[in-house]
């Protein structure tokens, strides 16, 4: 590969410009740490730890950031859709764009905001101490990270991909796709597809595992029940998109004939894996987002959560049914009637325990005294938006009628209705809900309510008028259209509502710094009066969870035993087995991220030498003997009194 | 170091070992739809040849039936390890272990052999989706045992240096398991590929 074929994108000022502004932003972050001594902090404490807190923590950071990379696409889209006839973008670039868009929103935003929440939150609900593998987790959140900077320099070196998110072949073929965009779509998606999968492996034995003495499943909160049910479709989807990719990588870059066009390949079956896995996908970004409600709601209702057993069968319901529905993606390419029918009715069960779900979360607020903190103020925005985009996606349900608006912006908008009050909404619920028990202070409410007007506001403002472009007939992924199709009103106010949106967003950055330097620190650990375990033990978290691991008797064992005046975490202070920090898990990953890019570009000579060096640290933790360490009495009782504000 | 139970069977006795064992029952449960997808992928494009040759004209069973023979016994000897690795006998269980892995490496030496065989008949990855197919679905399980080789043989170098103690009991029961589900997937091979293919 020739340099000049390297840097081909650069020869757009657009993607120059991103290129100079990442090269800028890298040197300043490098000098900076440099010149204020931080590199040995920054290995130390964080990129070596394996403290699923700040594992957590991480996975949230480089979710707001793949949140701006994502956002800014979505404006240019916006911006470029704005007008008729608009120059801003050539169509290449608008491919490119809305490839990345939704692939980075829904695999490295939405995905690993949801696996930080559940890295922070589920060992605390439990009781544990930390997860059952605390390195391998460290590896999950490396293996995301490289593969979230391998798609993001694409743009840069090499080119995007840029046959849509779902990459239908024969499209995404090096025949009608022949650059390195869509080996980066594969090895990106493979890498960190790993890491999830191992996340789904690590938390399912947790939970399973490791919970407090008696807590019985059906004693357990239910966002460490929606993380149970997500990590089992995480660990039963990943493997067909492994294989999904693996095929992709095989057919592009060794000609294997598996989705091709002659010699009895098959385009079909690439839809078909794709989406086995990719509606999975979908309810592993909302149903801890359904977790996460449910604690809200409930907390700030001052009310247990309504038919809780109900809940529970719900999301096992949808989480088998999420795996009977794939084929509702396409509709259109050519299956029987009886298929399409069968698809279409267990498309349409999915509703009924949704709407089981949100009637629980209804009948919890009723009679309830609820407080409309910043988290509850997500949690009720998202039930009637969540709604609408629940009815049109049964409206799309239907087989025969979406033949009239399939691939048009009407199923844009459905399902930016599903999605971003269910997962979004969800995860920043979560985030101002929990970010007190990780930092020590809560967020503003002023500014995260102000945040929050101009994200829901600007959402409707920005997708509603996509629902009736859609029935218009405005097909999706088009780069522009003429003044005489008459899109261009509504366009235009689509585009206001994401600049809206983007408002938000900044506040929601600035609310960070601006609670930093002026929110009152927490010493309580118990700052909403909330119900379930995490609450218990101190802010911000002490390395070992509880200093006593506590007892459990019944559902919001917490909330009862405050009302009592019990203290559930009272007892003597034993010495504390904890992990090691550990490097292995980002040289690791730096290793496999070399790996994945010289295989995009088929340098083989060095994918073999990565390759060996990943089988070598492998070998290498395997011979390694680490009995980890032990935390003294002495340790705990100061971190405890620190932690309570005593002296 | 957690609580020893001494009760239990060395590779379980202590919680972590308790929490590895169930991990990798879990991950044995995605690999199962790993190989659940391969086949599907298979049975999908079984029939689609192209212009390529069809099953029938490439398998042989002599070579097949070595690969089941070698693999299926190797996996009696794993069991033999682990019975030997609980009565606390280091040596025999070192010793059924070396013999997995070499009938390992004897099942691997004939499937390579297989491929060549194959490629050199002008029936390559490349020749059609019947072909891709096939050989990503061998392919990946001999992958599998290439992995195994190494992992039981950095096994068995631990044991060696180290002795049977909690750790390292715990990695061979588990190895075991691993070796045990290839066996599995093979039979699955030789019954719906290669049986199947040739009658």
């Amino acid at each position: 590969m020739s340099m000049d074929e390297l840097f081909a994108p650069m020869k757009e000022p657009m993607i120059l410009g991103a290129a100079i502004s990442i090269v800028v932003g890298a040197v300043a972050i490098v000098a900076g740490l440099t010149y204020f001594k931080k590199w040995g902090w920054l290995y130390k404490n964080w990129l070596t730890t394996v403290d699923h807190k700040k594992i957590g923590v991480m996975y949230i950071l480089v979710a707001l950031v793949m949140l701006f990379r994502g956002g800014i696409d979505a404006l240019l889209m916006r911006a470029q859709t704005a007008v008729p006839e608009n120059g801003l973008l050539n169509a290449e670039h608008y491919n490119e764009i809305f490839t990345t868009h939704g692939l980075i929103m829904i695999i490295f935003m939405a995905m690993p905001f949801i696996i930080g929440l559940m890295n922070v939150v589920v060992p605390l609900q439990i009781g544990a101490r930390d997860v059952a593998f605390p390195r391998l987790n460290a590896l999950s959140f490396w293996l995301f990270a490289v593969g979230a900077g391998l798609l993001n320099i694409s743009f840069i070196i090499g080119g995007s991909p840029n046959a849509g998110w779902s990459a239908y072949f024969p499209l995404a073929s090096t025949e009608f796709s022949p650059g390195v965009g869509n080996n980066y779509y594969a090895w990106s998606l493979q890498i960190s597809g790993l890491g999830t999968l191992m996340t789904g492996i690590n938390f399912i034995t947790t939970i399973m595992k490791m919970r407090a003495p008696g807590m019985k499943l059906m004693k357990m909160p239910m966002f460490t029940w929606s993380a149970l049910i997500t990590n089992v479709i995480i660990t039963f989807a990943f493997p067909v998109l492994t294989v999904a990719l693996a095929m992709m990588t095989l057919d592009r870059q060794f000609g294997t004939k598996f989705f091709a066009m002659q010699d009895g390949g098959m385009d079909m079956l690439w839809a078909n894996l794709f989406w086995v896995w990719g509606h999975p996908e979908v309810y592993i970004v909302i149903l801890p987002a359904f977790g996460i409600f449910s604690e809200v709601i409930s907390t700030f209702s001052r009310k247990n959560l309504f038919g809780y057993k109900s809940m529970v069968m719900s999301m096992v319901v949808i989480s088998l049914l999420s795996f009977m529905v794939w084929v509702h993606h396409f509709y259109t390419m050519g299956h029987g009637v009886m298929v399409n029918g069968i698809f279409s009715i267990t498309t349409m069960l999915i509703a009924v325990p949704t709407g089981v779900k949100i009637f629980n979360w209804l009948l919890t607020m009723r009679h309830g005294k609820i407080t409309f903190t910043t988290p509850m103020l997500w949690a009720l925005a998202f039930v009637p938006i969540f709604t609408i985009g629940g009815v049109t996606g049964v409206m799309l349900a239907m087989a025969s009628a979406d033949y009239q608006y399939h691939n048009t912006l009407f199923l844009v908008a459905h399902f930016h209705y599903v999605l971003i009050p269910g997962t979004v909404f969800g995860v920043l619920a979560g985030y101002h809900f929990w970010w007190p028990k990780i930092f020590g202070f809560r967020l503003n409410e002023k500014l995260g309510k102000s945040a929050f007007w101009f994200i829901v506001v600007g959402f409707n403002v920005a997708f509603f008028p996509l629902f009736i472009l859609g029935l218009d007939g405005y097909a999706r992924r088009m780069y522009t259209y003429s003044a005489d199709t008459g899109y261009g009103p509504l366009s235009m106010v689509s585009f206001i509502g994401a600049l809206a949106m983007a408002v938000g967003f900044a506040l929601i950055c600035y609310n960070i710094y601006y609670s930093f330097r002026h929110s009152p620190r927490e010493t309580t650990g118990d700052p909403w009066d909330a119900r379930s375990l995490e609450w218990a033990t101190q802010s911000p978290v002490p390395e070992y969870n509880f200093a006593i691991v506590p007892k459990i008797n019944q559902l919001d064992e917490f909330w009862y035993a405050k009302k009592e005046g019990r203290d559930i975490t009272a007892g003597k202070y034993e010495r504390i087995h904890m992990p090691n920090n550990s490097g292995a898990p980002l040289w690791m990953s730096g290793v496999m991220f070399l790996f994945s890019l010289f295989f995009v570009f088929s340098e083989w000579t060095l994918v073999i030498v990565f390759a060996i060096a990943t089988l070598g640290f492998m070998a290498y933790r395997s011979f390694e003997n680490d009995e980890g360490h032990y935390i003294e009495v002495a340790e705990i009782e100061a971190t405890e009194r620190r932690l309570r504000g005593e002296k | 170091m957690s609580k020893v139970n001494k009760s239990l069977p060395l590779e379980y006795s202590t919680e972590e070992n308790d929490l590895k064992i169930f991990g990798f029952w879990v991950f044995l449960g995605a690999e199962i739809i790993l190989f659940a997808t391969l086949f599907s992928v298979y049975f999908t494009l079984v029939d689609r040849t192209g212009s390529g040759p069809i099953g029938k004209e490439l398998f042989e069973l002599p070579p097949v039936l070595v690969e089941t023979f070698a693999l299926l016994t190797s996996s009696f000897l794993i069991g033999l390890g682990v019975h030997a690795m609980r009565l606390g006998r280091t040596k025999a269980m070192m010793v059924f272990y070396i013999l997995t892995l070499l009938l390992g490496a004897v099942f691997l030496g004939v499937e390579i052999n297989e491929f060549l065989t194959y490629i050199h008949d002008g029936a390559t990855i490349q020749t059609s989706a019947f072909l891709s197919s096939l050989m990503t679905l061998l392919g990946t399980h001999g992958a599998h045992v290439t992995f195994g080789l190494l992992w039981g043989s950095s096994i068995l170098i631990q044991v060696k240096k180290r002795g049977l103690n909690a750790k390292t009991a715990n990695k061979a029961f588990i190895f075991s398991l691993y070796w045990h589900f290839l066996d599995v997937v093979w039979i699955f091979i030789f019954s719906f590929v290669y049986l199947k293919g040739v009658l």
